[in-house]
């Protein structure tokens, strides 16, 4: 299996706190794996390193074979990376079509057209209406982002990031803020939609352990800035030491 | 082929501004000019506010480039093409726009509006005491230019800005209104828009948020600066109170009352506020007051200014119809 993204060695020290520490992981074409571990194990300075937002203090993350550490998003969009966020982010002016248009722009490299009429442009219209197809928003094309429902908002946020193409997604708790009887449906939707865009491998960073049991082909787990556990779901789940460690430290706060 | 609504509002607009030297007295026509200046300009001050999210608390500082620099190319160098003094101060106000924008499109909401008036003061004091320069607070004289290579002498100042300067601006302000309309609607307007709703979403987006930001405000520059160079024209003389910060606060308060959610409003509001000015100034010597209170109802009751209520009602008109 050839190793999509990687991180060696990867260090993030805040002032005198060290949020991450020589981490090693490795995400393999074809794999959906889950980053769990209690509040403040580093699982969102993880994301931000990986995602180019930080600089690393030390170590390297490697996507693809290429250095990406603290390129920032915008460069890391082109290499085929791309986030979707925890909390919900849309554009609240912008239709659903325009939304995921922006992204289609950024892919087809069509940002600097001053004069061109996007209205006109086919092969951006024409690829916003499959991704937004995939998502079952084709019916919501031209509704404003501000008055979708909530699952549609997260099912818009999650497809614009779909529509740059990219080899890996990273969803940060894509369930949360979620009803619970529409995180199943949702992260079907998700995983299915990833199948049909071409996304070969996602990183999933989840506290529910009923959706990292249901769907993950590995989980790694994190505390305190170290890589814990890289286990299968089965492997995982059996040890009671390692569930009580990454769940019951949660309780805890 | 289908017409959309902007297309006919625009045409409407157009024609009504065409006709109206035939109606109303040569004053009003050369009223007008102003108003032409003031639109362009905020055609160019709304991609950056209404369309980027970046308010901009200094633009009179650009109307300032286009009416001192048609005061030298005229004044001082005897240039008398005005078509190749509008494109000259265009390419220069955005040049001097470049290097200021990189700075301030690092900041957003308050800082970058506190920014930009510290570079639109920082400018009108050096008209103000660089008096050899600039003629200080007397200004600089603007020499009348030809216009389409045709010097019209045989009009006196009233007659040829209310006739042939007046529709070659109106001709002007067509073409800006145009190009603007183009850049909104093209994919780098779409990528501006975004900026405006969520930036740290759209750089995961491949947003160059940054770059696109410094190329919404030296665009708007160029704009600003051809509108400062038809104020100056007009008026005959580039004077730093042309550029002092209340003028930009009145591009502001231009955009608000106008709306500047709607791609006419800005225009609307021009229009809007030159003719009430005018109106106000003849009726009171406290226009300023009355002005202030019209802002402060349109701001707590129509937030989306005159070109949103305008919107309202003709879909509660379109509703009772259907």
């Amino acid at each position: 299996m050839t190793v999509l993204l990687e991180t060696r060695n990867l260090s993030k020290v805040f002032d005198a706190f060290r949020a991450l520490d020589r981490v090693n992981l490795a995400i393999h074409d074809g794999e959906l794996v889950s980053v769990v571990g209690p509040n403040g194990a580093g699982k969102t300075t993880l994301v931000n390193l990986l995602t180019g937002l930080l600089a690393p203090t030390d170590g390297q993350v490697l996507f693809m074979g290429k250095n990406i550490s603290g390129v920032g998003p915008v460069e890391l969009a082109e290499h085929g990376l791309a986030r979707a966020f925890q909390l919900i982010q849309i554009f609240p002016k912008l239709t659903v079509a325009e939304t995921i248009a922006a992204a289609v722009i950024s892919r087809q490299k069509k940002r600097w057209r001053l004069f061109s009429r996007l209205a006109a442009d086919d092969p951006i219209n024409k690829r916003v209406g499959e991704v937004a197809g995939i998502f079952g928003l084709r019916h919501r094309l031209d509704t404003v982002s501000a008055v979708l429902s909530q699952g549609e908002k997260k099912l818009l946020d999650v497809a614009s990031a779909f529509a740059l193409d990219p080899q890996v997604i990273l969803l940060d708790e894509p369930t949360s803020g979620v009803s619970t009887a529409d995180k199943h449906t949702i992260m079907k939707t998700l995983i299915a939609a990833a199948k049909l865009a071409g996304v070969k491998a996602i990183v999933l960073i989840e506290h529910d352990m009923d959706l990292v049991a249901a769907y993950s082909h590995r989980i790694i787990a994190l505390s305190e800035g170290q890589v814990l556990a890289d286990l299968p779901p089965d492997r995982f789940f059996s040890d009671p030491h390692l569930i009580e460690t990454v769940i019951g430290k949660r309780r805890g706060h | 082929m289908k017409v959309s609504p902007a297309a006919i509002v625009a045409l409407c607009g157009t024609c009504a501004l065409a006709l109206l030297p035939a109606v109303v007295p040569p004053y009003y026509a050369g009223l007008m000019i102003p108003f032409f200046g003031y639109a362009i300009a905020l055609l160019g001050f709304n991609l950056l506010f209404g369309y980027t999210g970046q308010l901009s608390f200094g633009h009179a500082m650009f109307l300032g480039f286009g009416a001192y620099g048609a005061a030298v190319m005229s004044g001082v160098l005897g240039i008398k093409s005005f078509e190749l003094v509008l494109l000259t101060v265009m390419v220069a106000s955005a040049a001097i726009a470049l290097p200021m924008g990189l700075l301030c499109v690092r900041y957003v909401g308050i800082f970058f509006g506190m920014l930009t008036l510290a570079f639109g003061m920082l400018f009108h004091s050096f008209l103000f005491k660089f008096y050899s320069v600039t003629g200080g607070d007397s200004g600089m004289r603007v020499p009348r230019m030809n216009i389409l290579g045709l010097e019209f002498a045989q009009y006196n100042k009233i007659e040829f800005l209310a006739g042939p300067f007046y529709y070659y601006c109106l001709g002007i302000l067509v073409v800006a209104g145009f190009v603007m309309w183009r850049i909104v609607h093209s994919p780098f307007g779409l990528h501006l828009r975004t900026i405006r709703d969520n930036a740290r979403k759209a750089e995961y987006l491949g947003v160059h948020v940054h770059r696109f930001r410094l190329a919404a405000f030296v665009i708007s520059a160029a704009f600003g600066a051809a509108g400062g160079a038809i104020l100056g024209f007009r008026i005959g003389l580039a004077d730093p109170e042309l550029v002092y910060w209340t003028q930009s606060g009145q591009l502001v308060f231009m955009a608000v009352l106008g709306g500047f959610a709607n791609f006419f409003g800005p225009i609307i509001g021009a229009l809007t506020f030159t003719l009430l000015q005018d109106q106000l100034q003849s009726l009171t010597e406290y226009w300023r007051f009355v002005l202030g209170a019209i802002l402060a109802l349109i701001v707590i009751g129509f937030p989306e200014g005159i070109a949103g209520l305008a919107n309202d009602l003709w879909r509660r008109l379109a509703r009772r119809v259907a």
